[in-house]
């Protein structure tokens, strides 16, 4: 088995035995829309127009949520430290890690959009955007947030900083994505919207790893 | 201030005592549940007369309504067994209410459903932010919450007593919850439908609708007791008499 | 067949056919489900504890 299916399979199979933990930034998705409902107006007109972003504001702070234990728990029993200390490439380690964290957050919450999306009302034409546009976003959310997530994990108040550290970089995601939606919900021509996401998923892909692997090895020293 | 409570209420705090009552009723529970339930589903979907608005989706409703109640009650027993679990101090009430939590979210999971699908053709939406829906969506969260308490703890009294101690806020919430969406939703009036409030169903409707509550409670024993039950034999797998058991197994 | 003339009318349900079968087949389903955990719940148990006193018996 080659290092990069390792810690693929290894990260799947510890996520899958938690599945608690799976399952909490998806309800926090779910209860997040939920709120705005209570909070603007039910009215099928008001909410479907801001569906999309409401959506998307969602899914990045549920993302943001499950960004925590990324590293938290192999940086407790010290495994991350030997994992960085290993010869094998640290690139493919970031990577098999991210990976494995986004086909249990990013991905599922993708999935599970066009459910809430029915409870706001958005019209069934911007559903192929709606999660078209997650499933190319989200991949992004997970690989930029892997790398607030590396920088803070010897911190123990972690958490809301990543969201500091990572919020203003989510922006572009964010306003594509949303946008990518909202042209779906008008039937205007989504390809350049897709094509933007696309872009920033491969580019966050070529770099972010690096990144990723200097803020572990920072992490682990201090 | 001591409480006297009757000699089986203080027997039922034995685990294996437990085990044995339920093993017992659980097959009364289980034939119980299949004769009414059958029963109710054929009279409510062939021999109860259509709705004079609805025609026949209203059928919908001898699966809805129950599970509705149930999703309410299985949530006032979980809080009621809970308490009872903390004041008392017995192991056997809190394994109830944990083995009662994952049957009254899919209690809540078929209401919002069934709700969702009759509201289609009634209301012509899939979904409608009315007063029932959303108090059985935050039901739903709640439940939610309740079951990720108790597996987040890795020593199970602890959590326990926290799923506990949510699970009697969740309860006193309910009417505040209730009496804020009924409030909310009036303040917006959604105009395009009104709530189905039957104000008297003839009795060739409510009988078989009755009939589906009681199928529906049974099952719901069946379901509570065998979760209990298990969950009994996994906290208590080094006494003496769930060795007998395993060994019987083997 | 109570209210309705015939098996197909039956199923067609006045043309609510999707609405309430869907329904049906969606409790089925749970309670299925329901069942089913627990019978899976009940397995794991025994076969745990099938392992473990194996394990201990060759212990001894």
């Amino acid at each position: 088995m080659s290092f990069f299916s390792a810690i693929l399979h290894r990260d799947l199979l510890l996520a899958l035995r938690n599945r608690n933990e799976i399952i909490n930034p998806l309800a926090f998705f779910m209860i997040v829309i939920a709120l705005f409902p209570l909070a603007v107006s039910p009215e099928a007109t008001v909410l479907s127009k801001i569906a999309p972003g409401i959506i998307w504001v969602a899914a990045l702070l549920a993302t943001l949520l499950s960004l925590d234990s990324l590293f938290k728990n192999d940086f407790e029993d010290g495994s991350l430290e030997q994992l960085l200390v290993s010869p094998q490439s640290l690139v493919l380690l970031t990577i098999g890690k991210v990976l494995s964290h986004w086909l249990m957050s990013g991905f599922l919450l993708a999935l599970l959009s066009p459910l809430l999306a029915i409870m706001l009302f958005l019209p069934t034409q911007a559903f192929g955007a709606l999660v078209g546009s997650l499933l190319l976003g989200t991949p992004t959310l997970s690989l930029i947030g892997a790398i607030g997530a590396a920088l803070t994990v010897g911190l123990r108040k972690g958490g809301v900083l990543i969201s500091l550290l990572v919020l203003p970089l989510y922006i572009p995601v964010l306003i594509f994505g949303a946008g990518a939606v909202q042209a779906g919900v008008m039937g205007v021509p989504i390809a350049g919207y897709m094509a933007l996401l696309g872009a920033m998923m491969v580019f966050s892909l070529m770099f972010a790893p690096f990144a990723i692997a200097a803020a572990l090895k920072l992490s682990i020293r201090n | 201030m001591k409480i006297n409570m009757p000699r089986w209420f203080y027997q039922l705090a034995s685990p294996k005592w437990s085990y044995d009552i339920m093993g017992m009723l659980l097959p009364w529970f289980a034939v119980a549940a299949g004769l009414l339930l059958t029963a109710g589903i054929i009279w409510g979907l062939m021999f109860a007369p259509p709705d004079y608005q609805q025609g026949n989706s209203y059928r919908i409703i001898f699966i809805h309504v129950p599970s509705a109640i149930l999703a309410q009650s299985c949530f006032m027993l979980m809080a009621v067994a809970g308490l009872i679990g903390m004041v008392w101090k017995m192991k056997v009430a809190h394994i109830v209410a944990k083995s009662a939590a994952p049957i009254g979210a899919s209690m809540t999971v078929i209401a919002l459903a069934t709700g969702a699908i009759w509201g289609k053709p009634t209301w012509g939406a899939w979904w409608v932010w009315d007063a029932r829906l959303t108090s059985m969506l935050i039901l739903l969260f709640l439940y939610m919450g309740i079951m990720a308490l108790y597996s987040a703890f890795e020593n199970k009294a602890s959590g326990d007593q926290a799923a506990a101690i949510l699970a009697l806020v969740g309860l006193v919430n309910i009417p505040i919850i209730k009496y804020s969406v009924e409030w909310w939703n009036t303040l917006h009036q959604p105009a395009t439908f009104t709530l189905t409030k039957k104000p008297a169903m003839p009795p060739e409707m409510w009988l078989p609708l009755l009939v589906m509550v009681l199928g529906y409670y049974c099952f719901f024993g069946f379901l509570l007791m065998a979760r209990t039950r298990i969950e009994l034999l996994e906290r208590e797998n080094k006494s003496g008499w769930v060795t007998t058991i395993i060994n019987e197994q083997l | 067949m109570g209210y309705f003339n015939s098996f197909s009318e039956f199923l067609d349900m006045g043309g609510h056919a999707l609405y309430v079968w869907l329904s049906y087949a969606i409790t089925l389903a749970v309670f299925i489900l329901n069942l089913l955990f627990i019978w899976l719940k009940k397995r794991a148990f025994f076969s745990l504890a099938k392992r473990q006193t194996k394990r201990e018996q060759r212990n001894l």
